[in-house]
Formats: structure tokens, sequence, C-alpha cells
């Protein structure tokens, strides 16, 4: 069966059903949370965000006009109150750290050495070292290029609907990405190179 | 296309919004050259690893407050 609309919920929203507000939550609380745990990688905190998302965007639905799509203001929504709880914090790294560190550099025409590391087993991959080794390395992007990368890359959005969420033009979004990927791409690498493919027991 | 052109398409490149003759001069030189193709893998490998990260499905209890709090915050119970 068809899934009812969210434009439809929202009339009913309006019309002062609480009880369709319930499900307009329930359909996107777990995509919020997920959001603000990559944002803030703190469950108090993500849980703070997430609370705080779905209380703007109830006393925001009576002037919201369905000219942008629901979801893509409730990223825009989620989103800022995410950057917003990370400026407060004051710890952010605000320079990205040049990019020429983590490509590799072509001297004299000389390739440098460069492993490929895709070859690992799944599980070494996906290690629960590994995964903090990630969060890990988002955290050191500034916020504004994590940000793109997670709506982007983790989250699935367009170029267009992540343009929306964070208030900037595609071709913004596209050039932070590509410094995100080739950052996030470099960190991963210096990781996984030295650390050695795990040997069999036996 | 040398090896630093290469790496400013690679993102286009990976998201299918390459120009089709650019993708063919992208793949062929990555046919002659090994490290842009390592490169090039990692890369695909790190964006796809990364879908994985923090993925753990929201906590029943996160559920319940959550709507605890909605319906105190605004309804005023």
């Amino acid at each position: 069966m068809a899934e009812t609309p969210d434009q439809f919920l929202i009339e009913k929203i309006k019309a002062g059903d609480f009880g369709f507000f319930e499900a307009l939550v329930n359909r996107y609380e777990g995509k919020v949370y997920r959001l603000a745990l990559r944002m803030l990688r703190n469950q108090g905190d993500a849980e703070d965000a997430l609370q705080e998302t779905f209380l703007q965007v109830h006393r925001g639905l009576k002037d919201y006009e369905g000219r942008a799509s629901f979801s893509t203001w409730l990223f825009r929504v989620a989103t800022n109150v995410c950057l917003m709880k990370i400026r407060h914090r004051g710890t952010e790294p605000t320079i990205l750290l040049p990019l020429e560190n983590y490509l590799p550099r072509h001297e004299g025409g000389e390739h440098p050495p460069i492993k490929d590391w895709t070859e690992r087993p799944e599980e070494a991959l996906l290690s629960k070292e590994s995964r903090e080794k990630m969060l890990e390395a988002l955290e050191k992007l500034p916020v504004d290029y994590r940000a793109v990368f997670i709506l982007r890359d983790m989250e699935g959005l367009s170029n267009a609907e992540a343009g929306e969420a964070l208030g900037i033009s595609v071709a913004a979004v596209k050039s932070r990405l590509h410094r995100a990927r080739l950052t996030l791409r470099g960190i991963l690498s210096d990781y996984f190179e030295i650390k050695e493919p795990q040997r069999a027991p036996g | 296309m040398n090896c630093k052109d290469i790496l400013e398409k690679l993102s286009e490149y990976i998201d299918g919004e390459l120009d089709p003759r650019l993708c063919q001069d992208l793949e062929r030189h990555m046919e002659d050259c090994c490290p842009c193709l390592i490169f090039v893998n990692t890369l695909k490998t790190t964006l796809t690893l990364f879908k994985y990260a923090a993925n753990e499905p929201m906590p029943k209890e996160v559920h319940l407050r959550l709507h605890d709090y909605l319906k105190k915050e605004c309804q005023g119970l």
C-alpha cells in the first residue's frame, strides 16, 4: 500500500490534529537522529538536537508552504540545529588542513607509493576500530565540509537538496564535497596503510 | 589527461556527472596508470565505508523520550 504523502499529514497537523504530527515524527525521527549522531558524535547531544528539531518543526509548520519538499525543509532545520550546537562547543577546527597533505605528490613526474587497501576483507574495513577511525576523521573536517559530506554521501541528499539544507549554492556543495572526500580518503588511507592485515590464527 | 587533471574531475566522475568523452579519457588514463587507479578505488571504497559509519538504529528509549517531550512542549500537557 502506498504511504500517505507528507502533505496530507501536514494539512491535518495544521488543522490541529496532534496525532498526525506524531505520525510525521515517527516517519522521520530515525533519519534525524542518525544525522545528528553523525554531526555531533555524542548520543546525548544527538538526542537534544532531535528534540529541538521536531519542536522547531512543530512551531514552523504554520509557515511551511510546501515550496520545498518537507524532507528538504526538515533536513534544513535539523542541520541548522546541529550546526548551532557544534558552533557553541567552540572546539571545532576552522581551517581545513591543506588538501596537499592528503594527496599523492607527483614530484618530478614520479608517483609516490600508494597501497591498495581496498582488497582487505570487509570485517577489517568495518571493524569497530575502523568505524571509530571514520568518525574521528569526520571530526577533523571543518564543520561546513563535514555537513556537506554527511548530507550528500551519508544521508544521500542530492546536490540541490544539500544546498537547500545548508543555504549554499550547488557549486559550493560540489566544491566542498570534493575536498571533504579527498581529505577523508587521505586520512583513512594513512590509517589502513599502516595497519597490517590481520593474519588468521594458527 | 594527466594525473593532476584526474584529481579535479574525480567527484564528478564518481557521481556520474562527467561528460562521457572526459569519462573515456579518464578511464583510459587509469588503464595505464596504476597509482591513479588505486587512488580512485580507495576513494570509492572510502565513500562506501562511510555509508556504514554511525548507522545504528535509534534506541527505543530515545523514541519514547522524544514523543513525551513533544507532547509536553507542543500541547502544554
